[in-house]
């Protein structure tokens, strides 16, 4: 009966424990305030209630020090719920290293999820516990909001952009997942599951599905399609019209303007559909755009065949 | 005394005709005029509401379509925010007392007052007309690429009107402060007006300086519709995040638009029925004023899930519980000003009661949605929905219904039937709290706002928020029966009923077209409540 | 004293004439910074494009026309002049002369108003108004080249729309002048339609250049 009527979520991921215990802080410090004053209020409404028409009150009209008094001390009381929230929110907002990382493409209305390996899923992501996961995640038509309760984690999914958002999964079981950012008629049927499972089933289950080629395999076949190599190369040395891509990613990339950008997701995905905002220095900015060419799927392959040229 | 409120001549009774309602300057009655429209709206408006929680009670979405659902909630959100809340109490109260507060005999501008009210309706056709034409879908937010681009419904219209809604708001906060900077009666220097005023003025501020910048933000929606010129549009690289900005730039401070005027009510009632002077006046007073320019730099706190950097989370954060602080001092002033009073328990102070509590609810949990990780987790579910009924509805409503009791017998010269009155009122808090406490818990599990369907598990919570809703629905029915009913039958209010201080309670009910016989003048400060204090304050 | 032929009295709720007057004036005060605030929502959008997309806010902007825009801008220069030469001659209760400036000011508003239609045309012949028929020389710019013209549709038409309706109030402003509405004692109409009519022309001068020059310097 009462799985029937909870009042309170699971809790089945690293970071939401110290989220509800924040929230328990909060829920003590307002609970003791209203009641507080509720109780005030009734008092007083009782105590110095109109005996007689006439009554007058006793008259009295202000006190600095009280007014200091009651500003200082709730000003006091917020900075600690802002310094808690913001040191939480940084802590969390940071992916440990090592994260498995699957690519998360919304439209109206489903969620596609991609595994690095090339497992494909709909409307359910399977993850292994105890392993952070981090989700690279863009929309193909509006915004949209991947949200996962139990794990008490939530980012906007915009198009024409990436999010990240990460977790990591303390307890095996289904859990519900949900697009919290309204996103037309179907959004809340936007929704799935996340099933969180034993490492080693997780293997099986990720062998055992009808398994694609791995993401980065898929962007290799595109790249060379699209004529990528004609000035890119996968190479480290050498020169090549276009900047090489050998150990690119997520190192610091110098501009033509003088600026230096860290090569991420986002600036890949940023050179690929706008060629020209970001030149590398030393190189002309000759590259055609490729928007309209790629999917958002396309692009996470491509960022994933990118990625994988680690050296 | 019945004979004397028909033969004497008052703004009611001046004159007589459909004309003399619709070609009015008179501030009193445009009020009035405001009234009656705003009224229709808030029950549409209500109307959609009592839809969506019918809707919600069982898990299915099985009573009306997903695609009604979404246009239920939003045109729900449309005519409240837009057509009712913002205007509720300014353009009501405010459009009536301003300028009898500070002894004018009208607005500086009595044919623009006049303007603003037919540029609402205007908008109110408009936002009606998409109703009818098959409704909107956007959410009252608008959110951009999918009112731009991908939604299927009446959007233009829709964004029209309530783009001529705010410039409604716009010319009526013009009004008030040019009437408050340049018509006080003599002697009424600004430490010496009601906290109504203080706390209309900053909303004013609100509304000349935040409403400009949503109209802007609206209209390029309705052009990105129009004409493509994909301002917002993420194919041509535009940024539908930027919309946000702009828009919450408004609708944050806009909150303060609907909240603030409800405190100078609030002010005024209890300082009434307490018998004494509001304690800490000069604070609440800057309190108002600091609410309104503090409220302009928080808005970013709707969009801590937006993608928007880490470090503008935490600036955003930082100010937004900055904003709490004025908003607690006025609540401490309040119950000091109970204190060693006189309190009695008519109606407008039970609701005044109610305000409190509620408002205090929902400005603690308010900070729960400051708090950077917390409000990672609650963002766009019920837990938002809950705080800010707790806000609109428990503060904003509540104050309206208690100064539309307090103020009834100046505007119709006649008192409402006191039982009904508190009875009504218990209804409101009762039901109030039913319907909205239960969505704090649905949020904290994970219920995600905007949902025509839910998981069985959210159901028990859903079917007490929907009971809750049907009292609330007869708490609010119930006065506007006996209001409408005491307008003429009700018992001759005389000229202050309540012994209330304030230059409005000094002119006879119902106020004469001009308000006073007699420019009064101002001697000493606002709620001479005290018997040593009651001695000339005003002077003929 | 009075230069008009009936004395004026303030409306009913003003005291004196110089409250209406001070009541006037901060009215329409209050109504600009409105105004700054409505402008400055697309000042900020182009703001972060142009930050964004600075190439090809240059690049777009080439294909304005920097002769009609300097034209025009001497032209709202030129009626702002006019305006306040009709506001001095009010100031003095001249009302031949307040008719002859404001004529003068509309005119000059027109043939702004003129030059923009034809700029519009020729913006239309060249495919860059945004929406499906869409080309620019540069494909890969073109996607935030159309949000440049779009910004630009967006800004230009919101002032020419505010010149519209300065127009209108302006002949509003000549009927009343004509019955002899004005005097010495009594002109704030036309004061502070002068200062709206000025600060449609600021808006102006910052759009010129945003619009027409900022790759003029290389």
């Amino acid at each position: 009966m009462w799985t029937d009527f909870p009042l309170f979520p699971e809790r089945a991921s690293t970071i939401a424990g110290g989220v509800d215990r924040l929230y328990f802080f909060l829920v003590a410090v307002g609970a003791l305030f209203s009641i507080a004053i509720f109780i005030t209020i009734f008092v007083f409404a009782l105590r110095y209630r109109r005996r007689h028409e006439d009554q007058a009150a006793v008259p009295f009209h202000g006190s600095t020090t009280l007014e200091i008094v009651w500003s200082v001390i709730p000003l006091l009381i917020t900075m600690v719920m802002f310094g808690w929230g913001a040191s939480l929110y940084f802590q969390n907002s940071r992916a440990p290293d090592g994260a498995i990382e699957i690519y998360v493409v919304a439209k109206q209305w489903m969620w596609k999820l991609q595994h690095p390996e090339g497992a494909r899923e709909i409307n359910e992501l399977h993850v292994p516990v105890g392993r952070p996961v981090r989700l690279i995640m863009t929309s193909q038509d509006v915004i949209h909001s991947f949200y996962i309760p139990a794990f008490r984690i939530k980012n906007d999914v915009l198009p024409n952009r990436f999010t990240t958002a990460w977790f990591e999964a303390t307890k095996t079981g289904r859990y519900h997942l949900f697009c919290a950012e309204y996103c037309g008629t179907q959004h809340s049927g936007m929704g799935g599951s996340v099933v969180v499972m034993e490492p080693a089933e997780y293997e099986q289950w990720l062998s055992g599905g009808p398994v694609g080629e791995s993401l980065a395999v898929a962007g290799e076949r595109l790249f060379r399609r699209l004529g990528c190599t004609n000035c890119h190369s996968p190479e480290t040395k050498g020169r090549t019209r276009g900047p090489l891509l050998g150990g690119l990613f997520g190192k610091p990339v110098p501009l033509l303007d003088g600026r230096i950008v860290t090569a991420d997701e986002a600036y890949l995905r940023e050179s690929i559909l706008n060629p020209r905002a970001k030149v590398v220095a030393g190189y002309a900015p000759e590259m055609p755009t490729f928007q309209g060419q790629v999917t958002e799927e396309n692009l996470v392959e491509l960022i994933a065949y990118i990625k994988s040229l680690r050296r | 005394m019945e004979a004397s409120l028909e033969r004497r001549e008052h703004y009611l009774n001046v004159s007589y005709g459909i004309k003399s309602w619709l070609l009015t300057t008179d501030h009193k009655r445009i009020a009035l005029l405001y009234l009656a429209t705003i009224t229709l709206f808030f029950f549409v408006g209500g109307a959609f509401a009592v839809l969506m929680r019918l809707e919600l009670i069982t898990p299915k979405g099985d009573l009306v379509s997903a695609e009604t659902y979404n246009k239920l909630f939003t045109m729900h959100g449309v005519m409240m925010i837009f057509f009712f809340l913002s205007p509720s109490v300014p353009a009501t109260l405010g459009n009536f007392l301003v300028p009898m507060m500070i002894g004018a005999r009208d607005l500086a501008f009595p044919r623009i007052n006049l303007l603003s009210w037919y540029v609402f309706i205007f908008g109110g056709v408009l936002g009606l007309g998409a109703a009818a034409m098959g409704g909107v879908d956007t959410g009252w937010t608008f959110y951009t690429p999918y009112s731009s681009t991908y939604s299927n419904s009446a959007v233009v219209l829709t964004a029209v009107g309530a783009f001529f809604a705010g410039f409604s708001s716009i010319l009526t906060g013009l009004n008030f402060i040019v009437t408050i900077h340049k018509m006080r009666a003599p002697g009424l220097q600004w430490f010496r007006l009601p906290l109504f005023i203080w706390a209309h003025y900053a909303t004013s501020l609100i509304m000349i300086l935040g409403t400009p910048v949503v109209a802007i933000a609206i209209v390029l929606v309705a052009l990105e519709r129009l004409f493509r010129i994909g301002i917002f549009d993420p194919n041509l690289g535009g940024d539908p995040v930027l919309f946000q900005h702009l828009f919450w730039f408004y609708s944050h401070p806009a909150v303060y638009i609907m909240i603030l005027p409800a405190m100078g009510v609030i002010s005024e009632i209890v300082a009434c029925f307490s018998r004494r002077r509001v304690f800490g006046y000069r604070f609440v007073a800057f309190a108002s004023l600091s609410i309104a320019v503090i409220g302009f730099l928080v808005w970013g706190h709707h969009m801590f899930v937006s993608g928007q950097s880490i470090y503008a989370g935490m600036v955003f954060s930082f100010l937004s519980f900055l904003v709490a602080v004025p908003s607690a001092v006025k609540v401490f002033n309040w119950m000091a000003t109970m204190y060693k009073g006189a309190i009695s328990y008519h109606t407008p102070m039970l609701y005044a009661f109610g305000f409190l509590g509620l408002f205090t609810v929902g400005g603690l949990t308010g900070l729960f949605l400051a708090t950077l990780a917390v409000d990672v987790h609650v963002h766009d579910t019920y837990f938002i929905v809950a705080h800010f009924h707790y806000i609109m509805v428990g503060g904003t409503v509540m104050a309206y219904m208690g100064g539309i009791h307090f103020w009834w017998p100046k505007i119709t010269g006649r008192l409402y039937p006191e039982a009904w009155g508190r009875f009504s009122a218990l209804i409101v808090f009762l039901g109030f709290n039913l319907t909205f406490f239960p969505q704090f818990l649905l949020g904290y599990l994970g219920m995600p706002r905007r949902y025509h369907a839910y998981p069985e598990e959210f159901q028990v919570l859903n079917v007490m928020s929907s009971a809750g809703a049907s009292i609330l629905g007869i708490g609010y029915l119930i006065p506007m029966i006996y209001l409408i009913w005491s307008m003429r039958y009700g018992k001759p209010a005389g000229d202050n009923p309540w012994r209330a201080t304030g230059l409005e309670w000094q002119t006879s009910s119902p106020p004469p077209t001009e308000n006073f016989e007699e420019t009064p003048l101002v001697t000493a400060p606002p709620y001479a409540y005290a018997k040593e204090e009651e001695e000339a304050t005003v002077v003929h | 004293m009075s230069t008009s032929t009936n004395p004026v009295l303030p409306a009913h709720h003003f005291d004196d004439l110089q409250q209406q007057h001070e009541a006037a004036q901060l009215g329409m005060w209050v109504f600009l910074i409105t105004e700054i605030m409505f402008f400055g929502g697309l000042f900020a959008a182009y703001t972060v494009y142009r930050s964004s997309y600075h190439q090809a806010f240059g690049a777009a902007s080439r294909h304005l026309d920097i002769t009609l825009g300097t034209f025009n801008t001497v032209v709202l220069i030129g009626s702002s002049l006019t305006m306040a030469l009709a506001v001095h001659a009010a100031q003095r209760g001249r009302r031949r002369a307040i008719i002859g400036f404001l004529i003068a000011t509309i005119l000059l508003g027109a043939v702004f108003l003129g030059v923009k239609a034809f700029e519009y045309t020729h913006k239309f012949h060249e495919h860059l108004v945004p929406g499906h028929g869409f080309q620019f020389p540069d494909a890969a710019l073109a996607r935030p080249a159309e949000l440049y013209f779009g910004l630009y549709f967006a800004m230009t038409g919101m002032h020419a729309l505010h010149m519209i309706i300065g127009i209108g109030i302006l002949l509003v402003m000549i009927r009343l002048a004509a019955r002899g509405r004005f005097s010495a004692e009594h002109y704030s109409p036309i004061e502070v339609t002068g200062l709206y009519w000025h600060f449609v022309d600021i808006v102006w001068i910052f759009l010129f250049p945003l619009l027409y020059l900022i790759e003029r310097h290389q």
